[in-house]
């Protein structure tokens, strides 16, 4: 029974650190090439509305989950045309890009209130998971997977290609990317376009597989706790991993301790722990080293050209 | 319907608007602005949604004598003021603010307009034109907890709660009390999640009890996450504020269904004969404020026929979900044997009743 509870609570965990972990991916590698983009909360409604209005229409839950991509990168495109076309304040628009994305999801989800679909079930056949431990590795759906095989990915991009090379370089020093030649807006505006999709991607994660259903606001805030993550992770798509999942960890054993009846801690307390545990992660870290432990690319948030 | 706006509607428009307070119901041809005021998405499917439905219903039972018009996403607190003023300024006869937290800016800008009537649902302050009205909801909550009692195997209920409010804490005892009627080994296991609205946290509030144990589901936060848990998982639940079965057609057993549309009507029709008071209204399944959703097939007889009992008995007045003897978990008498609970106590209560785990 114990093992079954603790299989239960990992496979939620799990579900609770995938579209963190997507978000975060996506803003991770669109802040390395120095785009500073807040608008990872709208980006996620939109991905989340039009994955739902998508699967519903098409009864084809992969397909929504493609037309959410599409719908981040879209919605992170507009965001490249004003702060990279046209030079405009990088968090001014991320903030109005959320504001955006929280309205327009709604005006195009009115339709979609009160309906349901069948929900992104697990990628491996049920005997595969037969005994409860082998759920663990066995029972997730396609999207823990792909974020799993993202990190590895976007590790790898970064650290051991000439494209993540260069995608670094743009971020951290663009008037010398510039000078020996290469694209920096256009390397920003792809790195910006990637993490539009990763975000469509962690939202549909709610419509599709979470809570199968539109409603606003589906999303909850997890873009900002997204946002977050990248900071507490030091651009590092391996801590990023750590931290969502430490993230999931904390939420689960919040809600089941609860549920366990274990009441000597207030339910503010409990319920405030994961951002409790962010801020104590974040400073234990800027204490940790000389450079203030952030290790943010050098030339983020920063227009280019330099005005 | 689109207006193109030159300058001399725009004059036109605002010497109406401010002529609208001191014309009063001079004007009886022009059709009777009512306006509302709501505190979250006309698109939750929960709680603000019903209330749109109460303004829909409106629009259909008068027509083209009204003329309704919303706000939405009003945040608590002193924004209110400003979206309510707002649709007193633009000549509204009557407005109906549905949230707790808009209860100091109503009574404020009721100061303001003393003409226009102001109704303001689950608050307790009023003025001469402004009245109060609530659900009970916790006669809705009675009918699960009865079923609840029937249908449980494990004998264990999951609660996801938002705040530990009176509402709230009214509702987990209602449940608990009729559960434990039926099996009086019941346990209810709350977990508060500290939020109305947050559909992944809420689902994952259900999932952990039911893994600690509980066989059925029941809310007092706003969306069907809970219920699509509890679908998946296998297990029992109960819609909130409106018919949830479209999300969980097998868990879902009944739902407890917010009506505000007969009170909405019949305000309206009050304002339009000048027979408005002020007033408070505390209505419940008797008045059809709360409604039970149809009943799932795969209910037993037996728990059909208790959760009619329970329900006719409330309508009949033959039976309060809160009648004594009653101790709350300290072993403090709250009831005597044979006494109910006085409105007053219901809406200041803050004790849970044994076997309750908050």
């Amino acid at each position: 029974m114990t093992s079954v509870i603790l299989v239960s609570i990992f496979m939620t965990l799990a579900a609770a650190a995938t579209p963190i972990l997507l978000a975060g991916l996506g803003e991770l590698v669109t802040e390395k090439a120095g785009v500073l983009n807040l608008g990872v909360e709208g980006m996620m409604l939109c991905g989340a509305v039009t994955g739902f209005a998508v699967a519903y229409s098409s009864g084809s839950v992969t397909l929504g989950l493609v037309a959410a991509a599409v719908a981040g990168l879209l919605a992170a495109m507009i965001f490249a045309l004003l702060t990279l076309g046209l030079g405009s304040n990088q968090v001014a628009t991320g903030l109005a890009l959320t504001i955006f994305g929280i309205g327009v999801s709604s005006l195009f989800g009115a339709g979609y209130v009160g309906r349901t679909i069948q929900r992104l079930g697990p990628l491996f056949p049920a005997d595969y998971a037969a005994h409860p431990w082998l759920r663990l590795v066995f029972g997730h759906d396609a999207l823990v997977y792909l974020s799993l095989l993202l990190v590895l990915a976007v590790s790898l991009f970064l650290r051991r290609t000439r494209a993540g090379l260069i995608l670094r370089a743009v971020g951290e020093n663009a008037e010398s990317a510039h000078a020996i030649g290469y694209r920096v807006l256009a390397i920003r505006a792809a790195a910006t376009g990637f993490g539009g999709a990763l975000a469509g991607l962690g939202g549909a994660y709610f419509s599709l597989a979470l809570t199968p259903m539109w409603a606003d606001r589906l999303t909850a805030g997890r873009g900002w706790i997204a946002l977050a993550l990248v900071v507490f992770a030091a651009w590092k798509p391996g801590r990023l991993l750590l931290g969502a999942y430490l993230f999931g960890a904390v939420a689960t054993f919040e809600l089941q301790a609860k549920a366990a009846g274990i009441n000597w801690v207030a339910p503010e307390v409990l319920a405030m722990t994961p951002y409790l545990a962010t801020i104590v992660v974040l400073t234990m870290m800027s204490l940790g080293t000389r450079t203030g432990g952030r290790n943010a690319p050098a030339c983020l948030g920063k227009p280019f050209p330099a005005p | 319907m689109s207006t193109i706006i030159t300058r001399r509607t725009l004059l036109a428009g605002a010497a109406a608007t401010s002529a609208l307070p001191l014309i009063g119901g001079a004007q009886a041809q022009a059709p009777l602005g009512v306006g509302f005021v709501y505190v979250g998405p006309i698109g939750d499917h929960g709680y603000t949604w019903t209330h749109d439905q109460g303004r829909l219903a409106l629009e259909k039972e008068y027509g083209a004598k009204i003329k309704t018009s919303f706000i939405e996403n009003v945040a608590e607190g002193p924004d209110a003021a400003r979206a309510i003023r707002q649709l007193a300024q633009a000549g509204n006869q009557i407005i109906f603010a549905t949230s707790f937290g808009f209860m100091n800016p109503t009574i404020q800008v009721a100061k303001q307009f003393p003409k226009i009537k102001f109704e303001h649902a689950t608050g307790y302050m009023r003025a001469e034109n402004v009245a109060t009205y609530n659900a009970r909801f916790y006669e809705g909550r009675a009918v699960l907890g009865t079923i609840a009692g029937h249908m449980s195997k494990s004998g264990q209920a999951g609660y996801v709660a938002s705040f530990p409010i009176p509402e709230v804490v009214m509702g987990i005892n209602a449940f608990h009390l009729a559960a434990r009627k039926v099996n009086p080994n019941f346990k209810t296991k709350v977990i508060w999640a500290s939020t109305w609205y947050d559909p992944a946290k809420e689902a994952d509030a259900a999932k952990a009890l039911i893994d600690q144990g509980a066989d059925m589901i029941t809310q007092h936060t706003d969306s069907a996450a809970p219920l699509q848990a509890a679908e998946q998982r296998g297990v029992f639940a109960f819609g909130q504020a409106s018919d949830m079965s479209a999300f969980a057609p097998k868990a879902h057993l009944t739902a407890i269904v917010d009506d505000w549309s007969g009170y909405y009507i019949k305000r309206v029709k009050e304002v339009m004969d000048g027979t408005w008071k002020t007033g408070d209204v505390w209505h419940g399944l008797k008045e059809g404020m709360v409604k039970m959703a149809p009943y799932n097939a795969a209910m037993t007889p037996a728990a059909r026929a208790a959760a009619d009992e329970v329900q006719k008995g409330i309508i009949a007045g033959t039976f309060h979900p809160f009648t004594g003897e009653l101790k709350d978990q300290k072993g403090t008498l709250r009831l005597k044997a044979g006494e109910t609970a006085s409105d007053e106590m219901l809406s200041k209560m803050d004790w849970y009743v044994d076997g309750v785990q908050a």
